[in-house]
């Protein structure tokens, strides 16, 4: 099913949850609401429920205008942050729950239910915990369980709260392959909310960015990656390098180090710009078109990588820079503690103090107007 | 968690302990353990016949039978008041709220004597509740209604303060399940927040019910004690007390503090399996 | 606006109000009622004869037994609850939960039971009472009887208080204490009892409560002898039956204005608990920021 938020708002007291947002979600699709803590994810979450009302606006399941529908009758699963187990009930009786509160005329027989319920368990592969207490079960277990009560009364639309935020990393990787599996297989529409990136962008058909009650920005996670368009999104993504640059002499600087951009009047300003660490090249003398020194202070292999740390050298940066490259580029550059290096960028984004604040994105090294060659 | 046992010794890191255990225990001895020779070694010289004549004597067991059916009486009320009560407190903001929190303490605060003669006046036939009463031909003074009376006051505080704390903690989520899973206020209420107060309800009767057991003082006032039909067991030990007939009171007074140990014993061992499950341990 | 229906259970205004009106209107009934009952007694006679009720020699003997009672059971009660509670939390020893149980005697004990447990030790005809009757020390009908049931049915009060909460705090502050060098005088004045404060008052004010108003194991082993072991509740009892109510409702004034008083004094003591402990987490949020 597919669902539509139209102008929804919400305010807690003086404290604005949501602003005025839209938001398209299609059937089948799973989305990932992205952001840190008091940004109005689970807020907006909670409002598509029903567990919470909106100050403004209309929500729509398909055709179906269920702004003013009552929870129990939106028929959505939703998967609570701790899980909220009925914790004096079985695990055969939580799961069976959603089926035995529907009216008599509606509801199932009760070997038709056992079957339901044990159908799910099985599905969640936890058949033989059915009548433990949710106590007795371990973290991964309960988000299991807590899947299935969910399913147990075939939603369209499932809404998950954090769903992995209570594991450890294994667990938490096996259950994410196992959800969208599920989802693949069973084809509802599911919106999460997590802080996680890594989690957003493995998991979801669309990320959804979110800060201070408004969405940044909606897209496909390669999209998102490629495109983040603006500064929040960028930081939020992670692993990136800033450079905070004052125009003077035609060139980016700061301090000793400067950046000659290529010539275009919406880059010759004062501004930020946005490094991914893997897209630093490192070399021992600086060119024409980027002088901007380090010492090397740490170097740790992380997984298939290496984090080359990097302390600048007579300019400012609030956080040290990273470098990230393989085992055997890094072999071949021969770099070591302590020794001084010189970065340019070969992909940057830049974000202009004027402007509508997206970023442009620019590659070094470039072709000055006139010239042939590269003048490295 | 591995504790020593005697043989690996190792010194405690807190202070205080030979003292505090030693206080501790000769207190316990002193204060409760001691007086309780007095009642054995009292009882130890009945022959059984002497002992069965005495505590099954006709009149001792109707104050048993109207001591038992009151306390249960009371203690049904106060379940479902206490309920009442402290789901008021505990969910809904109203004024004077806080001073119907602290009311609720009063049967806890005020001598059983004074509640005695208090409620006797007033449901007397010719006071304030006891007119209005009669009206519509209910006598409640001097008669086994006016027993139960007493004992609904005495002990309203029990239900209500094992079950609010309780109540508070319940967390939101679950309720919030209940919900998404389709259920009706009456389903979560019925399925979800009940069974999860139950335990709290159950103790907090089973208190009342004990503590209503042992009432004296409120309820001798109010009840009439005629024989047969308004004595309550405390009241026939009493009595034993002034014909100076030390036997008899301590017969009957071993069948009541068997009972409540029994009780209090029950209580604790429901308590802890309870909580296991809840807990997982 | 949209209009969105509440959603916590029972949110309902028509429930909640019926269950509040249901809730007030018995409370009324039941709690309040005799409350203001016993006042209106009192004063039946008006202000002079309350006043000439409650200065004859026999209450105010009355008063200052009552008085007595309370002001050696409290401090008694108060120490033995600490070293209790204490030994309890802080220790494992076999017989722990056994100990913990046993507290909770008097509670379930109904208080003429208790009386008489007294009675049959240290009465004339017990084995203890008969050896100290040989060496003139009376015990049963006289003041320290009636101290030591107070002491019995009082002695969970304090206990009670502190087990769950010290059980609830552990121990590694106290150990932690104990590292950094102090003394055990340190530890518990600096450690422990700024912890425990408020519910240590809270079991004084419950325990002061029930030490004033024991009737029924005081009646036991009191002999009721007027103007020597008579305290304020048997007073109130011997006058109600000698049919002088207005005599016995001022005397009772008396008790149930203390009740009031500890009734306020919880109420504070409550608002002061939940004061520091939301002190405290301001504190903490702050300080995590």
């Amino acid at each position: 099913m597919s669902i539509r938020l139209t102008n929804i708002s919400k305010k807690f007291g003086q404290f604005q949850a949501l602003s005025p947002l839209n938001l398209d979600i299609q059937e089948g699709e799973m989305i990932g609401l992205l952001g840190p803590s008091g940004s109005g994810k689970t807020t907006l979450l909670r409002i598509i429920a029903g567990l919470e009302g909106a100050d403004s606006g209309q929500i729509h399941f398909g055709n179906r205008d269920v702004t003013q529908v009552h929870v129990r009758d939106r028929r959505v699963g939703f998967v609570f942050q701790n899980y909220a187990l009925f914790r004096h009930m079985t695990v055969a009786d939580n799961v069976a729950f959603g089926l035995e509160v529907i009216p008599k005329k509606q509801r199932p027989s009760k070997a038709e239910i056992q079957k339901r319920v044990s159908h799910l368990l099985e599905m969640v592969q936890l058949g033989h915990l059915a009548q433990r207490y949710p106590e007795q079960l371990s973290g991964g277990q309960k988000q299991r369980i807590a899947l299935a009560r969910a399913l147990a009364t075939q939603p369209e639309v499932l809404l998950l709260d954090e769903p992995f935020g209570a594991l450890d990393a294994k667990v938490r990787k096996e259950l994410r392959r196992w959800l969208r599996s599920l989802h693949d297989e069973l084809k509802f529409t599911s919106v999460f909310v997590t802080h996680d990136q890594d989690e957003a962008l493995e998991l979801s058909d669309r990320v959804v960015v979110m800060s201070n009650g408004n969405i940044e920005q909606v897209n496909t996670p390669i999209e998102l990656y490629a495109q983040p368009n603006s500064r929040f999104v960028f930081d939020f993504l992670g692993n990136v390098n800033r450079f905070e640059a004052s125009w003077q002499q035609n060139r980016w600087t700061n301090g000793d180090a400067f950046l000659v951009p290529p010539e275009q009047a919406p880059l010759q300003q004062n501004g930020a710009l946005y490094v991914r660490s893997h897209e630093l090249a490192l070399a021992d003398k600086p060119n024409s078109q980027a002088h901007i020194p380090f010492t090397i202070v740490a170097i740790t292999p992380v997984g298939a990588e290496v984090r080359v740390e990097l302390a600048p050298i007579g300019w400012q940066s609030e956080e040290l820079w990273e470098a990230t490259f393989t085992h055997h580029h890094l072999q071949e550059l021969g770099l070591q503690k302590g020794s001084v290096v010189y970065a340019t960028p070969r992909t940057a984004y830049f974000f202009g103090e004027q402007g509508d604040g997206s970023p442009v994105r620019q590659s070094w090294p470039f072709l000055p107007p006139g010239s042939l060659a590269f003048d490295i | 968690m591995i504790f020593n046992n005697g043989r690996l010794r190792h010194k405690r890191v807190l202070p205080g302990f030979s003292i505090s255990l030693g206080v501790s225990l000769l207190f316990v001895s002193l204060i409760l353990l001691l007086p309780t020779t007095g009642l054995i070694m009292q009882t130890s010289q009945m022959s059984w016949a002497e002992y069965w004549g005495v505590i099954a004597d006709p009149r001792v067991l109707a104050s048993y039978k109207v001591t038992i059916l009151s306390a249960l009486a009371a203690s049904l009320f106060n379940c479902l008041f206490g309920l009442l009560l402290a789901w008021v407190l505990v969910r809904y903001e109203f004024p004077g709220k806080r001073l119907l929190d602290a009311l609720v303490d009063l049967p806890f605060a005020l001598p059983t004597a004074v509640a005695g003669i208090t409620l006797a006046t007033l449901y007397a036939e010719n006071g304030q509740i006891g007119s209005l009463l009669a009206e519509i031909g209910i006598k409640v003074a001097y008669t086994p209604l006016g027993i139960v009376v007493a004992m609904i006051f005495t002990s309203i505080p029990f239900v209500v303060r094992t079950v609010q704390p309780v109540l508070e903690e319940l967390s939101h989520e679950e309720e919030e399940a209940g919900m998404t899973l389709g259920a009706t206020d009456g389903a979560v209420f019925w399925r979800v927040i009940l069974p999860s107060l139950w335990p709290a309800l159950v103790v907090g009767t089973a208190l009342s019910f004990t503590r209503s057991l042992g009432e004296f003082g409120a309820v001798i006032f109010i009840a009439g004690n005629m024989p047969y039909i308004s004595e309550i067991t405390s009241l026939m030990i009493f009595v034993r007390l002034q014909e100076f007939d030390f036997a008899g009171a301590s017969a009957i007074a071993s069948v009541v503090l068997l009972t409540s140990l029994l009780l209090l014993l029950l209580i604790n061992l429901w308590q802890a399996r309870y909580l296991r499950r809840i807990h997982g341990r | 606006m949209n209009s969105f229906k509440p959603l916590r259970v029972g949110e309902a205004p028509l429930i909640k109000w019926s269950l509040i009106t249901l809730a007030v209107f018995l409370a009324m009934v039941l709690l309040l009622l005799p409350l203001v009952s016993i006042f209106q007694q009192a004063f039946v006679g008006g202000w002079e004869r309350y006043i000439e009720h409650l200065s004859q020699p026999d209450s105010l003997h009355a008063i200052g037994l009552t008085l007595m009672v309370a002001a050696l059971t409290v401090p008694i009660n108060l120490v033995f609850g600490v070293l209790l509670a204490w030994s309890v939390t802080r220790f494992e020893f076999p017989g722990r939960k056994l100990l913990i149980t046993l507290i909770d005697i008097p509670f379930a004990v109904s208080p003429v039971v208790a009386g008489l447990l007294y009675l049959l030790l240290y009465g004339n005809s017990g084995w203890l009472g008969a050896w100290l009757f040989e060496h003139d020390l009376q015990i049963m009908f006289a003041w320290p009887g009636i101290l030591l049931v107070t002491i019995f049915v009082t002695c969970p009060f304090v206990a009670r208080e502190l087990i769950p909460l010290m059980q609830q705090q552990g121990a590694s502050e106290e150990e932690a204490a104990v590292i950094l060098g102090a003394s055990w005088w340190q530890l518990f004045r600096r450690v422990t009892l700024p912890n425990i404060k408020w519910a240590l008052i809270y079991g004084v004010i419950l325990t002061n409560a029930r030490a004033v108003g024991e009737f029924g194991a005081v009646a036991v082993v009191s002999g009721n002898i007027r103007g020597e072991t008579n305290t304020l509740p048997l007073h109130v009892q011997l006058l109600y039956e000698d049919y002088q109510a207005e005599a016995a409702f001022a005397s009772a004034s008396l008790l149930a204005l203390i009740a009031l008083c500890t009734l306020l004094l919880k109420a504070l003591v409550e608002w002061r608990q939940q004061r520091s402990l939301s002190a405290n987490d301001n504190q903490e949020q702050s300080q995590s920021l």
